[in-house]
């Protein structure tokens, strides 16, 4: 009799559909809660992609709205056997992006490790060192254009001063892709040692103490302690920057302008991609370079990727 | 019991909560894609006039003067300015999308009017160009209007037009004891004078980037009788005399140009080496001439002379073109007062005003009366009307994808600038420029 003196059920017939979307939804919740983001997602990043996915298969050009055949993998035909731009573009894009990382890597460390321990000044130092990172690349950029003028430029002059002769920099025809990697290191180099010092911080003295009382030299501590103990750290890094290298379009374009220069001297897939497009209204073509250049920059994420979960086990 | 009911409410509101979350921020995000799309002020008949302008010296004076036209008509003017690549990147993006945001637009009828043409982003205006007998469209200039007129339909009226002349140092001549050169050959041998008499100044220079340098050598080539193109339409860059221009050119800055030369310059570097006292000739677009006369800008202001463009074996052809012209998108849904815009800033006392200002304009009646070249300096004044008489009608390849052309056309160019082997430069240009007509044509 106790059950026939609860109080009527409290829900109505007509809420049930109502319940069982609320059982569903709280069973589903954490696909509800992510739903907004994966929309966001696939409409910002899938659909652009699809879109230019499907442009490189047609011979879109002049307007994206004009007609336009589908002409299937033929543009991937000419280009992947366009030995005039496309796969010099390719070589320039990785000798500027493995050059410059080295590098960066290297100065990055060593600043980093200059800066680990603690010494009279060291705001100051920090903040003088992180000060091209927050300058724009195309500010950057139009500011070392100015240096490096060959004929005004403050490069040379200082250059004169101990007795050199005037160099072409960024205007000669092989000097320039080395010029341009210098402002990227430059640029970048800060933001390894931010990273770097941010993993150095972290980790714990007793390893290096350890070393040290068994009587390693302070290379081998480095190189045998410090370092692997670094590993994930410098693969972020490595990650990190050199995507953003490949991707390198802002100081490249600010510098040389477009086609990168009379040579195509410092011409890199994401400024041919440009020129492909805005300067040539072939959009095929460009879409299918932008395809390529998409790959190749996923397999360069999952070869680091994998490395770095390889390394944390 | 009662708590079993609450759980129920409790868990009911949850899913509520979700349900309006999930809800709104999706619908959030997905507005905010599409939010620039809608914009509303594009109806037909708004009283809001959007007008895309690049950065230029009639730009600048027409903006001036826009209160005016606001008051005379009881529009508003929107103006958006740009610079010339940035510009010529807003409309790729912009008109691809068919966008209706854009109600007037400047645009440079020899590079992008055929593409833009072509893709049918401008509004066919030969109706509207006979409807004023007042305004005059027969005072423009004939070649400027071939330019804007694409398969027999006005597209564009033009606004700002520009010849090939010589500026040239007149106290670097004076102290050589040189006469202004009349023809290339004395050109290059007062080039070559003055470098070996002042080791620190150039005898000479122009423009070296690939593409930009085109425009400024078609005047070389034009004079040394060769042409980009034949009548027939096909390549003719491997000519003799395209040969004999691309050498010369290429000699003139390799040998007599400033000291460590750059193969990237547009006119604003190889401006600033003339005007900062670098070089004794320059050739470049008549338009340009004020920042070489202007104090402020330039320490040869006083010095500076010019003169016509000095005569290849073929004479004295310096082309004579149309830089800039108004056009009206095709997908406005203003067109009417977007016009009422173009005929303003087109009419006579405009271009008058303009021109008086130092932008040279496309209207006969203004270059005759004796009040439209009054400001310039004499020498430049004759010089134009000489360039007037006997130019050409065309700076660079006149095709559809003019971006392209010009870069393949301007490859013997840069070699010839760093000593390299213009024959067989110019060879191979021939024969991708061909390859390139003949894609074009299909």
């Amino acid at each position: 009799m106790a059950v026939a003196a609860l109080p009527p059920k409290r829900v109505p017939q007509k809420q049930t559909a109502w319940k069982s979307y609320s059982d569903w939804a709280n069973e589903h919740r954490k696909w509800l809660f992510a739903a907004p983001a994966m929309i966001f997602v696939a409409v910002l990043i899938a659909f652009p992609l699809g879109w230019t996915l499907y442009l490189s298969l047609t011979d879109a050009s002049g307007s994206v709205r004009a007609k336009s055949e589908f002409i299937g993998l033929e543009n991937y035909a000419d280009v992947l056997t366009d030995t005039e731009r496309f796969w010099p573009a390719v070589l320039r894009t990785f000798v500027f992006t493995a050059v410059a990382l080295t590098v960066q890597l290297v100065l990055g460390m060593a600043i980093a490790l200059l800066l680990w321990r603690p010494f009279k000044g060291e705001k100051w130092v920090r903040v003088a060192i992180l000060l091209p990172l927050v300058a724009t690349p195309v500010a950057v950029g139009m500011m070392w254009r100015l240096i490096f003028d060959p004929n005004i430029g403050f490069a040379n002059q200082l250059l004169g001063f101990v007795g050199i002769g005037p160099q072409p920099w960024l205007s000669g025809q092989y000097s320039a892709l080395p010029t341009v990697i210098f402002i990227d290191i430059w640029q970048w180099t800060p933001m390894v040692v931010i990273i770097l010092l941010a993993g150095l911080t972290s980790l714990s003295d007793e390893p290096d103490e350890a070393a040290r009382i068994d009587g390693a030299s302070a290379w081998q501590r480095f190189r045998f302690v410090t370092v692997p103990l670094l590993m994930p750290t410098i693969i972020v890094a490595i990650l990190l920057r050199s995507i953003d290298a490949l991707k390198t379009f802002d100081l490249l374009y600010a510098t040389k302008g477009r086609g990168g220069g009379s040579f195509h001297e410092v011409e890199t897939l994401n400024v041919y991609a440009y020129g492909l497009s805005f300067d040539y209204n072939d959009y095929g073509v460009s879409s299918t370079v932008l395809i390529i250049f998409f790959l190749i920059i996923v397999a360069v994420m999952f070869l680091l990727t994998r490395r770095r979960k390889d390394v944390q086990k | 019991m009662k708590r079993s009911g609450d759980i129920v409410e409790r868990r009911n509101s949850r899913a509520l909560a979700m349900t309006v979350l999930t809800t709104v921020l999706a619908a959030g995000s997905l507005s905010a894609c599409s939010g620039g799309g809608g914009g509303g002020e594009g109806d037909a008949g708004s009283d809001t006039v959007r007008v895309t302008l690049a950065n230029h010296v009639w730009t600048d004076a027409i903006v001036e003067a826009i209160p005016e036209f606001e008051e005379e008509t009881g529009l508003t003017v929107e103006v958006t300015q740009l610079g010339e690549d940035q510009l010529s990147a807003q409309y790729n993006v912009q008109l691809n999308a068919g966008t209706d945001e854009i109600d007037v637009m400047m645009y440079r009828p020899l590079q992008e009017g055929k593409l833009f043409a072509q893709n049918g982003y401008l509004a066919d205006l030969t109706e509207r160009v006979g409807s004023n007998a007042d305004w005059q469209w027969d005072d423009f200039q004939e070649g400027p209007v071939d330019s804007t007129t694409f398969e027999d339909q006005v597209v564009g009226v033009p606004t700002i037009t520009e010849r090939e002349v010589l500026y040239y140092r007149k106290d670097l001549l004076e102290k050589a004891g040189l006469e202004v050169p009349k023809t290339l050959e004395e050109l290059e041998a007062a080039a070559k004078q003055i470098k070996e008499q002042n080791p620190d100044i150039a005898g000479f220079v122009a423009r070296t980037g690939k593409s930009p340098a085109v425009t400024q050598f078609s005047s070389f080539l034009y004079g040394f009788g060769g042409e980009f193109i034949d009548d027939e339409g096909n390549s003719a860059v491997d000519s003799p005399e395209a040969k004999e221009a691309y050498a010369y050119y290429g000699r003139m800055i390799n040998q007599y140009g400033p000291a460590n030369v750059s193969t990237d310059m547009s006119w604003p570097e190889a401006m600033a080496i003339f005007t900062q006292g670098g070089a004794a000739f320059y050739t470049e677009a008549d338009s340009l001439y004020q920042n070489a006369t202007d104090p402020a800008n330039s320490q040869v202001a006083e010095t500076v002379g010019f003169a016509p463009m000095p005569a290849g074996p073929a004479g004295s052809r310096p082309y004579n073109v149309p830089s800039w012209g108004l056009g009206i998108n095709e997908a406005s849904g203003n067109q009417d007062n977007a016009w009422k815009f173009i005929e303003w800033a087109t009419s006579k006392d405009m271009v008058m005003q303009i021109q008086q200002e130092g932008v040279p304009g496309p209207r006969n009646s203004v270059w005759q009366d004796p009040a439209g070249t009054e400001t310039y300096p004499e020498d430049l004044a004759a010089a134009i009307e000489v360039s007037a008489e006997n130019g050409v009608g065309a700076d660079r390849p006149l095709v559809i994808n003019v971006g392209e052309a010009r870069e393949i056309v301007g490859d013997p160019i840069v070699v010839g600038i760093t000593d390299g082997d213009v024959d067989a430069a110019a060879d191979a240009a021939h024969e991708a420029f061909q390859q390139f007509l003949d894609d074009e044509r299909e």
